[in-house]
């Protein structure tokens, strides 16, 4: 009895065919005319040539380059992009902090709030490009570009975690500690920075990792880095020089990603 | 090591009035503070920081601003189609690179496959991936696949690819893994019980980690025009190039309200999948 009882339930098992099919459908329907704008032409006439020596190039770099400590060898560019990365990410911590304070809902009004979550998006949703040509305009070329557009795309990714962290302030303890007499120097300093500071910290080692790549990448635009001789290695066909720079920018990440991920698992765990 | 730099430094000793000796925790506060300082002034000579030029020049950085406000609304017409192509490049790059991050994540997940040293070579593998900006990838494919939106289309499948499958690997480790090893254990092969036991707890996850990652690449795919691979960077780059500020100033808002609204968009519908 209990067998056909199951079998039973069984054929009444929801029929989902129905479903799969017509989200098939639909997907098929958004992405069929796209794959016609994706134009693709073929490789380009010395397509493969080109990527068989950068990969030659990574493989067998030029180690006169990356053993060159002078202003035009590899490590001076890779700490170059390195100190790009730590000084934009601290100016962005200098900047977001106040605007996070002032964007968070349990310290400010609905109004106040709103004006700076809409000054926040706005910053955030600007290409990094464009920043990094206003600032051309404003230091010349080179790595100081570089910093202040950093400082400035950092801002936005920066404000909105710290306004996550402070709306989840724990207000009790700041209670408690007016309850005790403290001043309010002393609740800022006892009741909430030590509830801040290691999700502070986590998330700017979180963005420093992240400005790491951009800094490699605004070379582009000629805001200093490891950016620009990539460009020029490429479009001067060096390609044992393409293999070294890429090489040195991946060794620089790993590094620097691993680093970073065991600090802020240390963090989390107290 | 930590400990032995902790012992060089002889700490602070007090008698409590029950006599026991207890020694003051050791503070690293102002340790980090001076290397802070040192490594900012350090990083200042590296890249020429400098207040004057600031202070000087800042209004400068205005300048393009003000003549961005000029919008220039007739423009809007030829903007709609390198946006669809960035859109497009990004829809099919996230879908495709998802895809094919589906099963890379499986095979790297310590709970589903046991094979300690290849998981750690596949794993160092797509993180070696990931660590190239998409940028890169874009300035490598336009010399091998040529300029257009190939090759933008391509370095976006490879960076969604690699980040997708670090996100789905690290949610699949945290998944049920008993309906799994109780299909192992009636004998069915793997490839079945992860589809079967696996992929259903998986998949408002997977479909959420893909919105996220479009957001992702619509964001990215607007500058992949800057080295010729396609899309809306390709004519605001053109039109920087030409000091068509009005026309920068369009592409721009159609740029940021297009990242805006699919941004809102995908929220929603992630918060919906929950």
């Amino acid at each position: 009895m209990s067998k056909s009882r199951i079998i039973e339930q069984y054929e009444m098992r929801p029929k989902k065919w129905v479903s799969y099919l017509l989200s098939i459908i639909v997907i098929v329907a958004i992405l069929f005319p796209a794959i016609s704008t994706i134009s693709f032409n073929g490789f380009s006439k010395s397509g493969l040539v080109v990527a068989k020596n950068i990969f030659l190039g990574i493989i067998n770099p030029d180690m006169s380059f990356i053993l060159d400590f002078s202003e035009l060898g590899l490590p001076f560019l890779l700490l170059e992009t390195a100190a790009i990365a730590f000084l934009g990410t601290l100016i962005g911590l200098i900047i977001s902090v106040p605007l996070a304070f002032l964007a968070a809902r349990n310290i400010t009004n609905k109004f106040v709030s709103n004006i700076f979550v809409t000054i926040i998006t706005i910053i955030r949703t600007f290409p990094v490009f464009v920043y990094g040509l206003m600032f051309i305009r404003v230091t010349g070329p080179g790595a100081f570009a570089g910093v202040l557009t950093l400082a400035l795309t950092s801002i936005g990714m920066l404000s909105k975690l710290f306004i996550e962290v402070i709306e989840d302030l724990d207000t009790g303890i700041i209670e408690s500690l007016d309850a005790s007499g403290c001043n309010t120097l002393q609740k800022i300093r006892f009741g909430i920075i030590p509830q801040l500071m290691t999700n502070f910290v986590s998330i700017l080692i979180y963005r420093f990792d992240i400005n790491v790549k951009n800094a490699s990448v605004l070379g582009l635009v000629g805001a200093g880095g490891i950016g620009a001789p990539l460009q020029f290695a490429m479009a001067g066909s060096k390609w044992d020089l393409v293999g070294s720079l890429l090489l040195g920018l991946i060794v620089l990440v790993l590094i620097i990603e691993t680093c970073s991920d065991k600090i802020r698992a240390k963090l989390a765990n107290g | 090591m930590i400990n032995y730099l902790k012992s060089l430094f002889v700490p602070e000793t007090f008698t409590l009035s029950n006599g026991k000796v207890v020694k003051s925790k050791f503070n690293w506060t102002i340790y980090i503070v001076i290397a802070l300082f040192f490594l900012i002034i350090l990083a200042g000579k590296f890249t020429g920081f400098s207040f004057e030029t600031l202070v000087d020049k800042g209004a400068n950085f205005f300048d393009i601003l003000v003549k961005m406000v000029k919008v220039d609304f007739a423009y809007f017409p030829k903007i709609v189609g390198p946006m669809i192509d960035t859109l497009t490049m990004s829809l099919l790059g996230t879908v495709i690179g998802a895809v094919f991050a589906l099963p890379a994540a499986f095979i790297c997940s310590a709970n589903l496959n046991k094979n300690r040293i290849f998981i750690r070579i596949v794993k160092t593998l797509i993180s070696i991936i990931r660590t190239v900006p998409v940028l890169v990838y874009a300035l490598i494919l336009t010399y091998i696949f040529g300029i257009g939106t190939f090759a933008g289309f391509l370095s976006l499948t490879i960076f969604t690819f690699s980040i997708c499958t670090k996100m789905l690997y690290e949610q699949i480790e945290t998944l049920d893994n008993g309906p799994f090893e109780a299909m192992e254990s009636t004998g069915s092969d793997k490839v079945k019980a992860t589809w079967i036991a696996i992929f259903p707890q998986l998949r408002s996850h997977y479909f959420s980690t893909m919105l996220y990652n479009f957001e992702m690449n619509v964001r990215s795919a607007a500058i992949l025009g800057y080295v010729g691979a396609g899309g809306i960077g390709l004519i605001l780059n053109e039109n920087i190039g030409w000091r068509k500020y009005g026309r920068v100033g369009m592409i721009l808002i159609v740029l940021i309200v297009t990242v805006i609204a699919i941004e809102s968009l995908s929220r929603f519908i992630r918060k919906r999948l929950g």
